[in-house]
């Protein structure tokens, strides 16, 4: 990596920065950035536990701190009361088309949020436009067996990641409210559900 | 002074590529991106038929024009290597400034040059200082992308050597890296490595080597959206995409941004006003 000494010395700088004595402001650099921000964007310009700790440790939490977060993220899950955890998978692949919802031009929203999941995974073997941030999902029920276990695995891991890896760098769809329940288990069917083309 | 544009052959082209990327629905993303390939390589076979070399000469008009309450011209501003001297100036920007007492990017620095030497309120316009799509580069975008253009050729040489300077990039590094919003994204979550993509774009690794590619490229023309867009407007979609609020230009954090992402692109060469698909 073509990186000069001088850089690297800046970088060593940024630790101390990070550290709890420049919290104040970076709090306040934050506030200045976005000084105009809405009453309903202000809670986005300071991190939860989750992401004060991810942010603390380069999203490489040791031990102890990847297990609370785990255990935070479990927490955060809402279940179905009807048991039920897969939905409509083509209800689920409109979602996992969809990048709209939550930008400051999306306000008031003209239609339901999307789970964007080609942005980042590969899916069906239909839509070739897909993004390589996260891995394939392709075939993804059929390689777990389309086993409850891994049904409801994927519920959580779509509600909140950080169940299954901490300071994962997938969005907490469910327990940041940025999807309903109905529409995570859309999501789940398009990864579970056997008639779904992630299977076929 | 640069050679002037010759405004028959960009408009050309331009048409050329709104015929290429218009509402043909059956136009899959790899036909898109072969065609922006085709339209940069016409460019480097004629780079002087570049749209954002228009707005570039609307800048240089523009700093030379008198207005505000002073009624002056900008050419006393100040970028860097003494008043009126625009030659090389954007290649050591963003830089710590004496005068206003902080490190400003090319924008801001002009920004406080409309307000001091001027005398103007910028108020208004800093509501909204970003085109929408399709509308041209507003006046302060025009004027940087003329001083971007006056660097064009020349390395990348921050001036590191400054304690505030230095603060600036550690600060940058951090706010790269700071997940933040509903979706939990921080700038790294796409550009912290090399070959990644967003559905098909490619995304480059700016905390690497592909930031000497490409931050010397902005201002740039953006074919999606037909205009040209500064690198405050950059930090700004950004931070849309990241479902953030809209991000105030010339604050603390975008200047330490720019100035981290610059001297990641130490001895990369400006190239602005480059294009983008």
């Amino acid at each position: 990596m073509r990186r000069s000494p001088l850089l690297a010395a800046l970088v060593v700088l940024a630790l101390p920065l990070a550290a709890s004595a420049d919290e104040a402001r970076l709090a306040a650099v934050m506030q200045e950035a976005f000084a105009n921000a809405p009453d309903d964007f202000k809670p986005r310009l300071v991190p939860d536990e989750t992401m004060a700790l991810c942010n603390a440790t380069g999203n490489a939490p040791d031990r102890v701190t990847g297990d609370r977060i785990v255990e935070m993220a479990f927490a955060s899950i809402v279940y179905p009361e009807d048991g039920v955890l897969m939905g409509d998978w083509q209800n689920g692949e409109r979602l996992a088309q969809s990048g709209y919802g939550m930008r400051f031009t999306d306000y008031p929203p003209a239609r339901e949020n999307g789970g964007n999941c080609y942005a980042c995974h590969q899916l069906t073997p239909q839509e070739v436009s897909y993004g390589t941030l996260g891995p394939s999902l392709l075939g993804y029920g059929k390689l777990h067996d389309f086993s409850d276990e891994a049904v409801k695995m994927v519920y959580e891991r779509i509600w909140n990641p950080h169940t299954q890896l901490p300071c994962s760098m997938m969005p907490r769809f469910g327990a940041n409210g940025v999807l309903s329940m109905d529409q995570v288990r859309d999501l789940v069917a398009l990864l579970m559900d056997p008639d779904s083309p992630v299977n076929r | 002074m640069k050679p002037r544009v010759t405004a028959v052959s960009a408009l050309a082209v331009a048409a050329g590529l709104a015929a290429a990327t218009g509402p043909a629905p059956a136009q899959t993303e790899a036909e898109i991106q072969r065609g922006v390939e085709r339209y940069r390589e016409m460019l480097r076979e004629d780079p002087w038929s570049n749209p954002g070399l228009l707005d570039a000469d609307r800048g240089e008009m523009l700093w030379a024009t008198a207005a505000g309450p002073n009624n002056v011209t900008l050419e006393d501003c100040d970028l860097g290597l003494g008043p009126g001297v625009v030659d090389g100036a954007f290649a050591q920007l963003p830089r710590y400034f004496e005068d206003a007492g902080r490190v400003m990017d090319a924008e801001t620095r002009i920004l406080w040059c409309m307000e001091t030497l001027q005398g103007r309120d910028m108020s208004d316009f800093l509501v909204r200082p970003h085109p929408g799509g399709g509308q041209p580069v507003r006046e302060l975008g025009a004027i940087a992308t003329w001083v971007a253009h006056m660097s064009a050729g020349m390395p990348y040489a921050p001036a590191l050597d400054s304690a505030r300077m230095q603060d600036a990039v550690a600060l940058g590094e951090v706010l790269f890296k700071m997940r933040s919003g509903p979706f939990d994204f921080s700038c790294e979550t796409c550009h912290a490595q090399p070959g990644q993509r967003i559905r098909l774009q490619e995304l480059p690794w700016l905390a690497g080597d592909e930031a000497a590619q490409v931050v010397g490229e902005w201002p740039a023309y953006r074919v999606s959206s037909t205009h040209v867009m500064t690198m405050q407007h950059r930090m700004f979609d950004c931070y849309w995409q990241m479902r953030m609020p809209r991000l105030e230009l010339g604050s603390e954090a975008s200047v330490a941004l720019i100035a981290y992402l610059t001297a990641t692109a130490e001895g990369g060469e400006v190239a602005a006003p480059g294009l983008k698909r």
